[in-house]
């Protein structure tokens, strides 16, 4: 079905190291806590385009790494990830199908429900944190997610022409 | 959508998609609840946070270029002038350091003399702070030494000014470090003019502790120096915390309202101190310890 080449994982694994890059780069504190969920953004990206390839499996790998280098509790971004990603895969069609407006919509509720998703085992856990920290990444999400979306576009289209 | 649900041959069907995400959901809950309970998972972060160091390097790049390009682009004349400047200080540290010597001999003679232990001097080593950013819900930073050099799980770090926090995640070439700042952090303190213990509690501003456990009656002012007491373990005594900045006393609440300003530029350091503390404490040390460290301050 799929043509699971090296060649065409690349472009995907590259945009998944520069996201975590991102999300690593120290800011300014002023502006720390809206920092997009760049992960996020590219799994639901990747998991609305190429469902096949990037599914929950890779969301879940992604997540793990997140974890890892942010030091949350082990399983807590990847539980959240896997949820989203699941969501996005099952609704891909859909997606796909929205306007730029809509989907903009979707991504918010999706990153809404990510960061939820966080709240929650902060909560379980015992972990405070100030409610800007989720809320913040949510809005710059979905304030960001159209041009995110037509820059990601055009990655696809140039890397799927390189091949 | 292109046609409807619960055909195999359906294009648009990715198939155990529910399972696949069931299954991975519940894995991930009971990953979390072993991490949270117990420390049975520490090998396979380090395993991971050892693939993920390459990329905390190339993101640490840039800020370290511009501070080389910085460096090698001071004039001369600069140079000179904080050469001088260095001078005079090594001039005057040095006349300090002279004295500290004979204080330490004097201290170890008083303390032979009262039969206590000895307080071996602390092994230090300089570490810089990464230029990456980590956990959003605590105040932390990612330094360049890890396992490998020794460092291990709640080791004290400090700077030129005073405390500035503790381990709490090794990685094998990088450490995690949690500020004294970070609200669910505390540290044994005491008031280094009259020895009144207590604790500072973080606050989740980066540049306010709190002291809330001080009695309306207790003697504290401000601009008092507080200074970690040793109590607990994890910081070696007498090094500078804060300095006391507001005292308020509500006649109608049982303690005082008291904040301090850390002596450490938490938001600034770049390079920081770590701390090998060197005594080894009996047991039964260790238990008045800590059994007293939950105490009220008894003045």
């Amino acid at each position: 079905m799929s043509r699971d080449s090296a060649s065409r994982r690349l472009p995907v694994i590259i945009t998944l190291i520069v996201g975590l890059m991102l999300t690593i780069m120290p800011l300014p504190d002023a502006i720390e806590a809206f920092r997009p969920d760049w992960l996020a953004l590219l799994m639901i990206f990747w998991a609305m385009q190429l469902p096949r390839t990037w599914s929950v499996g890779s969301a879940w790998i992604v997540g793990i790494v997140l974890d890892v280098s942010y030091g949350t509790l082990l399983g807590q971004h990847a539980l959240a990830l896997c949820v989203i990603t699941f969501a996005t895969v099952r609704f891909h069609l859909l997606m796909r199908v929205f306007p730029l407006s809509q989907l903009s919509a979707t991504v918010f509720a999706l990153l809404a429900l990510y960061q939820f998703i966080l709240f929650w085992v902060n909560g379980v856990a015992a972990v405070s944190a100030p409610s800007v920290a989720y809320w913040g990444p949510v809005i710059t999400g979905t304030l960001i997610w159209p041009f995110f979306y037509m820059f990601m576009s055009g990655v696809r289209y140039r890397s799927r022409s390189g091949d | 959508m292109a046609t409807s649900r619960g055909h195999n041959t359906n294009p648009a069907r990715i198939p155990a998609l529910g399972l696949r995400a069931l299954v991975l959901i519940l894995v991930s809950i009971v990953l979390m609840y072993l991490d949270h309970r117990q420390n049975h998972l520490d090998g396979i972060r380090k395993g991971i946070g050892a693939a993920v160091y390459p990329l905390q390097v190339v993101v640490d790049a840039p800020v370290r270029f511009w501070g080389w390009l910085g460096d090698s682009t001071t004039s001369r004349n600069q140079l000179e002038l904080e050469l001088g400047r260095l001078q005079a200080e090594r001039l005057l540290t040095n006349a300090r350091l002279q004295r500290l010597t004979a204080l330490e001999a004097e201290n170890a003679r008083l303390r032979a003399l009262l039969d206590a232990r000895e307080s071996v001097r602390d092994e230090v080593r300089v570490a810089e702070i990464m230029a990456v950013d980590a956990n959003p819900y605590e105040h932390n930073l990612v330094i360049d030494v890890g396992s490998r050099d020794g460092v291990y799980d709640g080791q004290a770090i400090v700077d030129a000014d005073g405390v500035v926090g503790q381990v709490i995640r090794t990685g094998v070439m990088t450490a995690q470090a949690v500020l004294i700042s970070d609200a669910d952090h505390a540290l044994p303190v005491e008031v280094n003019r009259n020895g009144l213990r207590t604790i500072a509690v973080g606050t989740g501003e980066i540049d306010r502790l709190d002291l809330p456990f001080l009695p309306n009656n207790a003697d504290i002012r401000a601009g008092d120096l507080l200074v970690t007491s040793g109590l607990g373990g994890a910081f070696p005594a007498g090094y500078p915390v804060a300095v006391v900045d507001s005292v308020t006393r509500i006649p109608s609440e049982p303690f005082a309202d008291v904040t301090a300003t850390p002596s450490a530029a938490l938001g600034q350091v770049r390079e920081v101190m770590l701390i090998w503390s060197a005594p080894p404490v009996t047991e039964a040390e260790n238990a008045t310890e800590s059994a007293t460290e939950t105490e009220e301050p008894d003045e």
